[in-house]
């Protein structure tokens, strides 16, 4: 490592020209790679980085459908039991092979109760090698959507694993720091070269990947960097030192479209407001007695009285997608007629509130997060001015998420602001946690308004095993307009994340706000 | 003179207790690591397990003394943003930091001390004002502005110099040094100026004052009846007895510097001490705040002791005061 350091001063100190076939991506985020043990932590630029070394046995392509990655075909051979057959010839990059112990490893791995990635393996029961070149994944229950959720779970190698003791993710408790947080070994397309946490993370190009030949890209060299400030990360883009930008500031976008190139695209997530609908009085309300958030023409009020075209203009400055769906286009179960909210009409919500008894008289407070989401704080505080034109009086309150997110989960709110994403891209993933009543595991472990209709319940569960896709997609359908009609929740936009880069360089922008570094050519 | 020192230590075990205590009752408020750790995905149960493994359902008590206890065998526990020995971050990142700050220092100094000096000689002179009120843009703007502003200036703009990281470090032993790459130094110019922009106008200004109230003296006037040379008086006698007050202060600061480098690290992402605080604050890394507040603690202390203990030096007035026991 002395040495490695000391080459690279030296070179450095004699500015040795670099080699031209060398193309180098050098990027930025606010925040740092978490970890390099593909498990330990469940977030985005994490499990993005870690997918340059690592990869899983299917993989979406450009228009997300599912292409083979370390799997080179699946079939289902009954309802509970997928067949994986593997790719042969897949090396790790320390030359062993990989083979299926290594996938019924990782599944298992990921399954640890330390392991922040068992949501992406629930419902496995148990994974059988039939032979060195083929598994078997066996689910609890006939599970429609068990290949969604792979796409993200890397193939680690058990005998590595075994002899750097690493069988298991990082374990807090143990205060031990684990050797795979700071060293990899994977099958995918770059490797790890060096790693200053906080610092400089650098990948280089894997020469012994299965499918160099066909690259998209020609990204041979990464380094990450996290610059943590807005000014200093566009600064840093504009004077040249990177050539990528993943989170440039929402102020910075129309400087940065003109000296450098910016490329939007949605994302998969959908930002909305939830409302207590279960309790019998709210708890930050001066109504006693009742909840007026029970009365459908109060919910329907509230969503009317709200100009998501003005917000997208003035706040978000053009770049969101208002919706009337929870679920975001790209999502599995998404119609045109979904999308459509209910039209802006103040006078009609002054109208309800008044059939409904609230005439100038409703108050409540309205939480918020104010560094999660795109323009939260700012959303917000327009929303409350625009209840205060239909005579609705909400006090906002925001609070960064360390101390927002902890107390919604402890559904300590009336009306809140949340953001929802859909990694597997299906809309039972919304369901599930946002909208089916509270239950068993992930049942409702979102759903902090408490909304509850049972007949959206028994669609959700059904949704949850059924395999027949038009069936299926039927249903999500009928659930997913019900709860419309009951505006369980008021949905605003889905938010549209720019990516900022040099002018030289072609990226695919993808609605998980993920690089496939593999992809990226720099021109 | 050994009396005088071990007071000063037992006084300083006493302040870093209460630091750590109010510190640690400090964090209670200031959210939950756990729902940061486990994701959008985590189930209540997932909630329970991680919070008890972390210790964090403990009474508060309890988590301090166990956080006392372990702190005293030097085991600040495990990062919870990144999993690794918080004692091992502070180490890598503490190289980064005293780079920075006593960079900042020695700009302070070196161009604060001859700068005061000549305001106080040509006291009414255009060059000495147009310094003085340059100097209060150095205390009036903000550290993050100033730093941003040689941003755009220098490396947006010109090119001239990097605009964040510390650039290529050398490893020798455990301690990593930017000093001895051109790259190292290249990115440390625009922060440490940033950083030391403040504590100049300090220098300057109390360097300024403190000598012309000793040029008042009477013993300057009796050095100059005396024929000694301009250069004698002002260099031999003035500065010499101006320096006590800056000794103070510039001691003062450079804890200051040290601990609250935090703003500059921030925009200009020196990978220092002050930056890993900023990011743990944001997580609610509980132990890594909790040991930077301790660390820090323990800085200011030893820069107070020393500072103390240069006056014994440079002043032989109380040398023979403390000398003669309680006269």
């Amino acid at each position: 490592m002395r040495r490695l350091i000391l080459a690279t001063a030296l070179s450095v100190a004699f500015a040795l020209p670099t080699a031209g076939f060398a193309k180098t991506l050098k990027w930025a985020s606010q925040g740092d790679i978490l970890t390099l043990d593909p498990q330990s932590q469940n977030e985005g630029l994490n499990i993005q980085a870690n997918l340059y070394v690592y990869e899983p046995l299917v993989r979406y392509d450009e228009n997300f459908k599912f292409e083979p990655a370390l799997a080179t075909s699946w079939e289902q051979i009954n309802p509970t039991t997928m067949r994986f057959k593997l790719r042969p010839n897949v090396k790790f990059q320390d030359g062993t092979p990989f083979t299926a112990e290594d996938v019924v490893f990782t599944f298992q791995r990921a399954a640890a109760p330390t392991s922040q990635f068992k949501s992406y393996v629930s419902g496995v029961k148990e994974v059988k090698v039939i032979d060195p070149l083929t598994v078997d994944v066996i689910t609890d229950g006939p599970n429609p959507v068990l290949l969604r959720q792979l796409p993200v779970l890397g193939m680690m190698s058990k005998a590595w694993s075994e002899k750097n003791d690493v069988m298991l993710p990082q374990n807090f408790t143990d205060k031990q720091e684990t050797f795979a947080a700071r060293n990899t070994n994977g099958t995918g397309p770059y490797m790890l070269k060096s790693r200053e946490v906080d610092a400089k993370t650098v990948y280089v190009e894997n020469p012994n990947w299965w499918n160099k030949a066909n690259k998209k890209g020609n990204v041979t060299e990464i380094i990450y960097t996290p610059i943590k400030q807005n000014a200093t990360r566009t600064a840093a883009l504009l004077s040249g030192e990177i050539d990528f930008v993943l989170d440039p500031a929402a102020q910075d976008v129309g400087r940065l479209s003109k000296e450098a190139k910016v490329v939007s695209g949605n994302e998969y997530r959908t930002i909305y407001l939830g409302m207590d609908q279960a309790s019998p009085e709210l708890k930050y309300s001066s109504i006693k007695g009742k909840n007026p958030l029970k009365d459908l023409r109060v919910r329907e009020a509230l969503y009317q009285a709200i100009d998501i075209n003005a917000i997208q203009k003035a706040i978000m400055r053009g770049e969101s997608v208002p919706t009337g769906a929870m679920i975001s286009p790209q999502v599995n179960g998404y119609t045109e007629a979904m999308g459509k909210r209910l039209p802006y009409d103040p006078a009609k919500a002054r109208a309800l509130l008044k059939e409904a008894g609230y005439e100038n008289s409703l108050d409540f407070t309205l939480d918020c997060p104010n560094n999660r989401y795109i323009n939260d704080e700012a959303i917000c505080q327009a929303i409350v001015a625009m209840w205060a034109k239909v005579g609705v009086t909400a006090s906002l309150s925001t609070m960064p998420r360390a101390t927002y997110f902890p107390k919604m989960a402890k559904r300590d709110t009336s009306v809140y602001m949340f953001g929802w994403g859909v990694p597997t891209f299906d809309a039972l993933y919304t369901l599930q946690a946002l909208i089916r009543s509270k239950g068993e595991g992930a049942d409702g472990s979102f759903n902090y308004g408490s909304y509850s209709n049972p007949k959206v319940d028994a669609l959700v569960d059904q949704i949850k095993v059924e395999t027949d896709q038009a069936k299926r997609n039927a249903m999500i359908e009928e659930a997913l307009m019900i709860h419309a009609q009951e505006v369980g929740h008021i949905p605003l936009h889905d938010q549209v994340i720019p990516w900022a880069m040099k002018k030289n360089i072609d990226v695919l922008h993808r609605a998980d706000n993920r690089i496939v570094v593999e992809w990226v050519k720099i021109n | 003179m050994f009396a005088f020192i071990v007071r000063r230590l037992i006084q300083a075990v006493v302040v870093m207790l209460v630091v750590a205590m109010i510190a640690f009752y400090l964090f209670q408020f200031v959210g939950d690591p756990v729902s940061i750790m486990l994701g959008q995905d985590a189930t209540d149960a997932d909630r329970i397990r991680l919070t008890a493994e972390l210790g964090l359902d403990k009474p508060v008590v309890l988590q301090f003394y166990q956080f006392i206890l372990n702190a005293v065998q030097g085991d600040f526990g495990i990062s919870l943003r990144q999993g690794q020995n918080v004692s091992t971050l502070l180490l890598e990142r503490m190289p980064a930091t005293f780079e920075l700050s006593i960079a900042a220092a020695v700009i302070a100094l070196v161009v604060g001390l001859p700068l005061g000096v000549y305001t106080a000689l040509r006291r009414n002179g255009s060059m000495a004002n147009a310094i003085l009120a340059f100097s209060l843009l150095g205390v009036s703007l903000p550290t993050f502005l100033i730093g941003i502003l040689l941003i755009l200036v220098f490396s947006v703009q010109l090119g001239w110099l990097p605009s964040y990281g510390r650039g290529d470090v050398i490893k020798i032993g455990w301690w990593s040094t930017g000093l001895l790459t051109v790259d190292g130094w290249k990115h440390l110019i625009l922060p440490a100026i940033t950083l030391s922009l403040f504590q100049l106008t300090l220098v300057l200004r109390l360097v300024r004052s403190e000598m012309l109230e000793v040029l008042r003296a009477d013993y300057i006037k009796f050095a100059r009846a005396r024929g000694l040379t301009n250069r004698a008086i002002h260099f031999g006698h003035a500065l010499k007895n101006t320096l006590v007050p800056v000794i103070t202060i510039t001691g003062l600061q450079l804890g200051g510097i040290i601990a609250f480098a935090i703003v500059t690290e921030t925009v200009f992402q020196w990978p220092g001490m002050g930056l890993l605080f900023i990011q743990a604050v944001q997580f609610v890394d509980i132990p890594v705040m909790a040991a930077y507040l301790c660390f820090i603690a323990l800085i200011f202390v030893v820069i107070n002791l020393i500072v103390d203990l240069l006056y014994f030096a440079v002043d032989p007035r109380l040398r023979s005061s403390v000398g003669r026991g309680g006269h």
